[in-house]
C-alpha cells in the first residue's frame, strides 16, 4: 500500500533526526545550560561589583574581615544604565535588529523546512547535510568568509562587474544590508532544524483530508499547515531572537560603526572603558528583558491546545 | 444537497446514467517509478452499492482508492463517475470523500469545526452550514460531542466525527480505508454493524478498502479480491466464498483446503491425488480434459464431516479419507480440528457444536477419524 511515509520506518543514517523535536530542541538547550548559565551567574555577580585599577579590574562581593562576612552588593552600574541613553538606544536598536532577523529567517526558513520535509527521503538528508554542514566550520571564519564575498573587490561586486550590470562596486557590507546578510546567514539553521523536526512528523493525511473535503492549496497551507507547525515556528523563532539580540561579531563584521547594538556597547565597556561592572549590569539587563517576553510566551503556548 | 462547483458538471452528452456503472474505473494503471502498484485495472460499482476492495498489504488497493479520490493521479486509464470523467479533477473538486485510516481529524479544530471543514470551503452560508453539521453529527449520535477536541475523544468517537465529517458533503462517492484498523477487536463487530446501518440510512455509494475478510463479507453488497495491482475475483461474498476462481481467492476468503491432483483418464471425473490414497470424484466428467490434466481443487474445512471409522460402517469409495487429530481448538461455535493424513498431509476441519453434540465420544488427540465429503463441496479452481 502507498500509505503515507512514516519517518519510523527510514532506515537511513539519519534516522534519528525526522523523529528528533526533542534532539533539535534539546541540544541547544544543554548547550545553552552549560555555556550559557554558569559563566551568565559569574556576570551577575560582576555586576554588583565596584570598578578596580587591579586585576580583575572589580572588587569582590564577600569580605572576610575580623570574623565578620560583609557583603557589598553596588547598585551604581544599574543606575548608570537607567540614566544613560544610549544603553536604551542600544537596547532598542538590538530588539528591532533580533526582530526583523527572526522574521526574515523565518521568511526565508519556512518554505526551506517545509520542502526539506516534503522531500524524498534520500535527498531529504542530503538537504539537511545541506543545512548542518557549515556547522562543521567556525563561526567566525564563516563570518569572515562573507567578508570575502561582500567586500569592494570581494566575489559579489566582481562578479556584478563581470557581468555588466555595474561599473563600480556597490557597497555590499558596512552598512545595514550587510549586517542581515550575515545575520539571516548564520541563525537559518536555528530556524530550519526546529521546524523541520515538527513538519516531518506531521501527519501527511491531515493536508490530504483537507484537499478532500474541497481545500484548495492555498487553504490547505492557511487552514492545516500553518496553524499545525505553529509550536516550530515559535521554536525556531526563540532560537534565533534570542542570541540575535546580543550578537556582536557580525554587526562589528559586516555592519555599519552607526549600528549601535548592545553587544557592541558592552565590548567598549568592558575592553575600552575596563568597566566590568557595568558591563556586567548591561547583560543582566538585557537577559531580564529577554526573559519576561519568553515567559510569558511559553504560558500562552502551552495554554493553546486547550483553548483553540 | 450536494452542490457541485460549476467547472465540474461537464456531464457526457449520452443517455442518462444507470445505476450500472455508476463508477467505473477503467483499465487504471499505476506506476511508482519502475514498480506497477495497479496493472490495468477494470471495475464497476453500481449506484449505492457498498462494494470492498480486500487484499494483503501491497496489493494495490488503498492506491486504487487514493486514485479515486483524486489524491494518486493513474499513470494511465480513465475513472468515471456518475457519468462524468473525473481523472484530471483535482481532489478538492471531485464530488467524492473519504475517510481516512487514521481518521485525520484536525487536531487544532473542535469536533463540530471538523465537520463544518468541507462545507466552509464550499461556501456554505453559516446558518445552513450549522445546521447540516448539526444533521450530520445526530446521524453518528456524535451530537453531544460538538464542542470536544478531537484528542478528547475515543477512536469510536472519532471514527463516528471522521464518518460525519465525509458524509456532510452529501458526497456522490463514499470511499472508506480500513475503517476499523484503528479500532479494538472487541468494538470492532459493532462498529461494522452500526456503520452499515448508517450508511444504508444515507443511501451512499461506497468503496471500502480492507484486508480484513470477515470486515468485507460482513460490509460489503459486494467485494474484489486484490493481488499485486489487478483483481483476481469480484463478485457478492457468498459467490467468492462458495465458489472460488483460484487458489488465491480461496485462501485468502476463510480458510480452505487445497488439493492438487491428476485427471486418471481422458474426459474423466476422477482424480489421482498424491496425498489421497482414494480418488477424488469431482462430480462431473472433464470432457475436455486428457489423462494427466493437472487440477487443483478446494474442500473447506466446514464442509468435511468426522466420524468414527466403527461408527461409519459403510465408507464411500471416493471422497473419503483416514486421519488423526493432532490439534484440537475450540471456538465457541464450531470446534476446529487439524487431522493428519497417512501421507503427511495435514487437513482443517470445522465441525459445528450441535453436529459434535452427536457423537458418541467427543474426538480427542490422537483418535483416528473418517473424513468424507460431498460432491457438492467440492471447488475446481482454475
Amino acid at each position: 500500500m502507498a500509505t503515507p511515509r512514516k519517518p519510523a520506518a527510514d532506515l537511513a543514517l539519519w534516522r534519528w533526526l525526522p523523529s528528533g523535536k526533542a534532539w533539535a530542541i534539546g541540544l541547544p538547550f544543554v548547550f545553552l545550560l552549560v555555556f550559557f548559565m554558569v559563566p551568565f551567574l559569574m556576570v551577575l555577580k560582576i555586576s554588583f561589583a565596584e570598578s578596580t585599577m587591579d586585576v580583575p579590574p572589580f572588587t569582590h562581593l564577600l569580605a572576610l574581615e575580623h570574623d565578620k562576612l560583609a557583603i557589598s552588593l553596588n547598585f551604581e552600574s544599574y543606575r548608570t544604565i537607567l540614566e544613560d541613553d544610549i544603553y536604551l538606544a542600544a537596547y532598542v536598536s538590538s530588539v528591532k535588529v533580533a526582530f526583523f532577523t527572526t522574521l526574515l529567517c523565518l521568511l526565508v526558513g519556512y518554505p526551506t523546512a517545509l520542502l526539506i520535509a516534503n522531500a524524498r527521503p534520500a535527498l531529504r538528508n542530503l538537504l539537511l547535510m545541506g543545512i548542518i554542514l557549515p556547522f562543521w566550520t567556525s563561526y567566525l571564519v564563516r563570518v569572515y568568509a562573507w567578508i570575502g564575498i561582500l567586500k569592494d573587490q570581494g566575489l559579489a561586486n566582481r562578479l556584478l562587474i563581470y557581468l555588466g550590470l555595474s561599473d563600480t562596486p556597490f557597497a555590499l557590507m558596512q552598512n545595514t544590508f550587510g549586517l542581515y546578510v550575515g545575520m539571516v546567514y548564520s541563525y537559518l539553521p536555528y530556524m530550519v532544524l526546529p521546524m523541520y523536526a515538527f513538519l516531518v512528523k506531521m501527519d501527511t493525511s491531515l493536508p490530504e483530508a483537507a484537499r478532500d473535503l474541497g481545500a484548495k492549496p492555498w487553504e490547505v497551507f492557511l487552514t492545516i499547515t500553518l496553524p499545525l507547525s505553529f509550536p516550530g515556528i515559535s521554536a525556531g523563532c526563540l532560537l534565533v531572537f534570542i542570541p540575535s539580540v546580543g550578537e556582536y561579531v557580525i554587526p562589528e563584521l559586516l555592519g555599519s560603526s552607526q549600528d549601535l547594538m548592545i553587544g557592541r556597547v558592552m565590548w567598549s565597556d568592558f575592553f575600552n572603558s575596563i568597566a566590568w561592572p557595568l558591563a556586567s549590569a548591561a547583560t543582566c539587563v538585557m537577559v531580564a528583558l529577554l526573559l519576561l517576553p519568553m515567559v510569558w510566551f511559553q504560558r500562552v503556548q502551552n495554554r493553546e491546545p486547550q483553548t483553540a | 444537497m450536494m452542490t457541485t462547483p460549476p467547472h465540474s458538471t461537464k456531464i457526457a452528452p449520452t443517455a442518462p446514467v444507470g445505476d450500472e456503472g455508476f463508477l467505473q474505473i477503467v483499465e487504471v494503471s499505476k506506476k511508482f517509478g519502475e514498480v506497477t502498484v495497479v496493472d490495468r485495472l477494470n471495475l464497476s460499482v453500481r449506484r449505492k452499492e457498498f462494494f470492498a476492495l480486500l487484499g494483503s498489504s501491497g496489493c494495490g488497493k488503498s492506491t486504487l482508492l487514493r486514485i479515486m479520490a483524486g489524491l494518486e493521479t493513474p499513470s494511465s486509464g480513465r475513472v468515471i463517475l456518475d457519468g462524468q470523467d473525473i481523472t484530471d479533477l483535482p481532489a478538492h473538486r471531485r464530488p467524492v470523500n473519504m475517510m481516512f485510516q487514521s481518521y485525520a481529524l484536525f487536531p487544532h479544530m473542535n469536533v463540530s469545526a471538523n465537520v463544518a471543514y468541507g462545507l466552509k470551503r464550499e461556501g456554505v452560508a453559516r446558518l445552513e452550514r450549522e445546521e447540516r453539521v448539526r444533521e450530520a453529527l445526530e446521524l453518528v449520535q456524535m451530537g453531544a460531542y460538538a464542542g470536544h477536541m478531537p484528542a478528547q475523544l475515543s477512536g469510536g468517537q472519532q471514527q463516528r466525527v471522521a464518518l460525519a465529517r465525509s458524509l456532510v458533503k452529501s458526497p456522490k462517492l463514499l470511499l472508506l480505508d480500513e475503517p476499523m484498523s484503528a479500532l479494538d477487536k472487541k468494538i470492532r463487530q459493532k462498529t461494522q454493524f452500526e456503520l452499515g446501518t448508517i450508511l444504508q440510512k444515507v443511501g451512499v455509494t461506497c468503496v471500502m478498502v480492507t484486508h480484513d475478510q470477515e470486515e468485507a463479507m460482513t460490509m460489503a453488497d459486494r467485494l474484489a479480491v486484490m493481488s499485486e495491482g489487478a483483481i483476481v475475483q469480484m463478485g457478492t461474498p457468498e459467490n467468492v466464498y462458495e465458489a472460488p476462481s483460484s487458489r488465491f481467492a480461496a485462501e485468502f476468503i476463510g480458510s480452505t483446503n487445497v488439493f492438487a491432483g491428476t485427471l486418471t483418464e481422458d474426459g474423466g471425473s476422477l482424480l489421482h491425488c498424491g496425498e489421497l490414497e482414494q480418488p477424488l470424484e469431482l462430480g462431473f466428467a472433464m470432457a475436455n480434459a486428457r489423462q494427466g490434466h493437472a487440477v487443483q481443487v478446494s474442500i473447506r474445512p466446514e464442509r468435511i464431516r468426522l466420524s468414527f471409522p466403527e461408527d461409519d460402517t459403510t465408507p464411500p469409495v471416493h471422497n473419503s479419507a483416514l486421519g488423526v487429530v493432532e490439534q484440537i481448538g475450540y471456538m465457541g461455535s464450531y470446534t476446529l480440528y487439524y487431522l493428519r493424513l497417512r501421507s503427511g498431509r495435514v487437513v482443517m476441519v470445522h465441525v459445528p457444536r450441535e453436529i459434535l453434540v452427536g457423537f458418541s465420544q467427543e474426538p480427542d488427540y490422537g483418535d483416528t477419524l473418517q473424513l468424507r465429503w460431498s460432491v457438492r463441496s467440492l471447488v475446481v479452481l482454475s
